[in-house]
């Protein structure tokens, strides 16, 4: 394995982490809040199809994105009445919502554009494209940094660049502002959160729909910067990865663009490399696909740590009377 | 309020059939989806045509999960639809135990063989027409490596692969191929991201030309190609109008065809085994004004020259669900 076949993975490798990494920070906001989401994979794809649709007909992007992150809040919000507002089993209206996303995308797609549940291939200002980094072309030739520079870091959308802002601005946002604190209060300790005269409610509301906006990004991203346009169940289990991925990083959010680099890293290396071979020992490409799932039970089984969800998670708020 | 007038529309539509339809010949699709651009939606265009033609009707579904195979089957043959068509190898168990109990319904099984009297089974000859394609990307590659990419990874799709790489050995015995699948699960026929990143790293060893066996994870394939500018192959229905001037030819596999005759004959068809191959049409490559500019005279004569071969039977592509080996590539 040389230098650039490394570069290459590592390149894949981001491309593959970047919708886990923003759903999965959705999925930090929500579950910090104490509304456990497996509606995830639903709203990205929702997202997924309504930015591509909109990016089709209207031939901007930046339009399909706004329509995407609007589709997916508008989910959201409806996991949050179901949950917050009625009560309701959280994991249920989660399964709901992605059934509700797989069934409807189709169906609305077929109806829109006669191909099928597909959106036509987006062209142009339709996708977006790679970003050339300042002096990346200059610098490719210097030794090993250059690389890096060039082919890694640059030359990746501007949602990518997005997306690993986002982990910074969730650390500020969750554990240095007086929102943040509530926020995880919230998921922790309802009934004190009430009693210094929050709304719950409010509170709850606010972490559901940026969750629902992080998952807009990620489904947008999918539809129209990693490919060009929509194709049905195109997000593929991303939200159930994330989701462990969550887990894996115990709700922290430098821990989750760790744990989202390292399963799209296993997910790149499954792609390149069919059959790994350590001398006569050969390990499966299976075995590489089902590692995430397996990390995340061995986390849950409390092997390395504890992984201990907010206390409140799954727990509708009722006020004491 | 369109949309919930359709809805409703549907409903009212879907109310009706249930009642009306009586000995109306059904065609259930695979996981892919009637759409997916491929192998379903070759069904579906043999079955319209079918329908146009002759001015009647029939029924469909496309599943939504392994679950529904049997149960989508006994309810056609309970409504009374003769013959019932079955689009894909994964039918054959579900239909192995449906079959005996509705001996008067006749079935069509497309890409698997089924022993039962009331059974027609449709296979393929996909490693044939690959290896037509296969010439074709050995002689467009300029840098001698060429990619395979399949879905799941299933007996089938290596035979697709296996006749690919025996056909690249045949033009230029020392190019490489290049072979991946997506995933071993349902869900790789429809992992468009996954083909995309695929063609990339095939991309990056070097291939120029890949070829994507892939269901609607092929979409991505062949974005990604056109994206980076390298020729793709597409497959079962003729996908060189997607990117025009990039994909070099689609090795078509004529479902349509076989869901056409199993209509056209109904339920007095004759049963048994029966094979599409180049000899008869089953299988071959797409040419069109998209890909004409890509394909030289040589390589037209070549192929055309090999296409004799095969069908006259003086040249033999291995069939790699006869012995599960590939003499030309390794799994």
């Amino acid at each position: 394995m040389d230098f650039l076949t490394i570069i290459q993975i590592l390149d894949s490798t981001i491309r593959l982490a970047t919708p886990l990494l923003l759903a999965c920070l959705a999925g930090l906001f929500s579950e910090r809040a104490g509304i456990f989401d497996i509606g995830l994979e639903g709203k990205m794809l929702a997202a997924a199809f309504f930015s591509a649709a909109t990016a089709a007909i209207t031939g901007s992007v930046w339009l399909g994105l706004l329509a995407g992150t609007l589709a997916s809040m508008v989910l959201s919000a409806l996991h949050g009445l179901a949950s917050i507002t009625f009560r309701g089993n959280q994991l249920i209206s989660g399964v709901a919502i992605n059934f509700l996303a797989a069934g409807m995308t189709v169906l609305i797609a077929q109806d829109w554009f006669q191909q099928g549940g597909r959106t036509p291939s987006l062209i142009g200002q339709g996708r977006f494209n790679a970003v050339t980094l300042p002096f990346a072309d200059a610098l490719a030739d210097v030794p090993v940094l250059g690389p890096i520079y060039s082919e890694l870091i640059s030359g990746h959308s501007i949602l990518v660049y997005l997306a690993f802002l986002c982990v910074p601005a969730t650390w500020w946002l969750l554990f240095r502002t007086r929102f943040g604190l509530r926020l995880r209060a919230v998921g922790e300790n309802p009934a004190a959160v009430d009693t210094a005269g929050i709304s719950v409610i409010g509170m709850r509301y606010a972490a559901v729909a940026i969750c629902g906006l992080l998952c807009g990004i990620a489904g947008a991203y999918l539809a129209t910067a990693l490919q060009a346009g929509f194709v049905k169940d195109m997000t593929a289990g991303r939200g159930y990865i994330a989701l462990a991925a969550l887990i894996f990083a115990k709700w922290r959010p430098w821990h989750a663009m760790f744990s989202c680099l390292l399963f799209g890293f296993l997910q790149a290396v499954a792609l390149r490399y069919q059959n790994i071979h350590i001398g006569d020992f050969v390990i499966p490409v299976q075995a590489m696909d089902a590692l995430p799932y397996i990390l995340t039970v061995v986390i849950l089984a409390g092997f390395v740590g504890k992984a201990i969800p907010p206390r409140a998670g799954g727990e509708p708020y009722v006020k004491e009377r | 309020m369109t949309l919930m007038k359709s809805l409703m529309g549907a409903a009212a539509g879907l109310a009706l059939c249930a009642g009306a339809a009586m000995a109306e010949p059904a065609v259930i699709y695979d996981l892919g989806g009637k759409f997916d651009k491929s192998f379903n939606e070759a069904a579906f265009a043999g079955a319209q045509r079918w329908a146009d033609e002759t001015g009647e009707s029939f029924r469909d579904i496309e599943l939504q999960s392994e679950a529904q195979r049997e149960q989508a089957l006994r309810r056609f043959a309970e409504s009374g639809s003769n013959p019932i068509v079955m689009v894909g190898f994964a039918f054959a168990d579900a239909l192995g135990q449906v079959a005996a109990d509705y001996p008067d319904t006749k079935f069509v099984i497309i890409d698997m063989v089924v022993e039962a009297p009331n059974v027609r089974s449709v296979v393929f000859n996909e490693h044939e027409g690959s290896y037509l394609v296969g010439m074709m990307a050995a002689m467009a590659s300029e840098s001698d490596t060429v990619g395979f990419i399949g879905g799941m990874d299933i007996p089938l799709i290596r035979k697709f692969a296996c006749g690919y790489a025996q056909g690249v050995k045949a033009a230029k015995p020392d190019a490489t191929v290049i072979s991946n699948m997506t995933g071993t699960t349902p869900a790789a026929w429809n992992d468009p991201v996954k083909g995309s990143e695929l063609t990339k790293a095939q991309i990056s060893q070097g291939a120029d030309v890949v070829y994507a066996a892939a269901g609607g994870t092929g979409v991505g394939v062949l974005q990604t190609a056109a994206d980076e500018d390298i020729l793709s192959i597409g497959v079962d229905s003729n996908q060189n109008y997607l990117h025009p001037g990039k994909v070099l030819t689609s090795m078509t596999k004529r479902v349509d065809n076989a869901v056409y005759d199993a209509l056209t004959d109904g339920a007095d068809m004759e049963t048994g085994f029966e094979v599409m191959g180049l000899a008869n049409g089953g299988v071959g490559y797409a040419m069109d004004e998209y890909n004409k500019d890509l394909v030289s005279a040589d390589m037209q004569s070549a192929i055309d020259e090999a296409a004799e071969k095969i069908a006259s039977g003086e040249i033999e592509v291995h069939d790699y669900m006869s012995d599960d080996s590939c003499p030309a590539l390794s799994f």
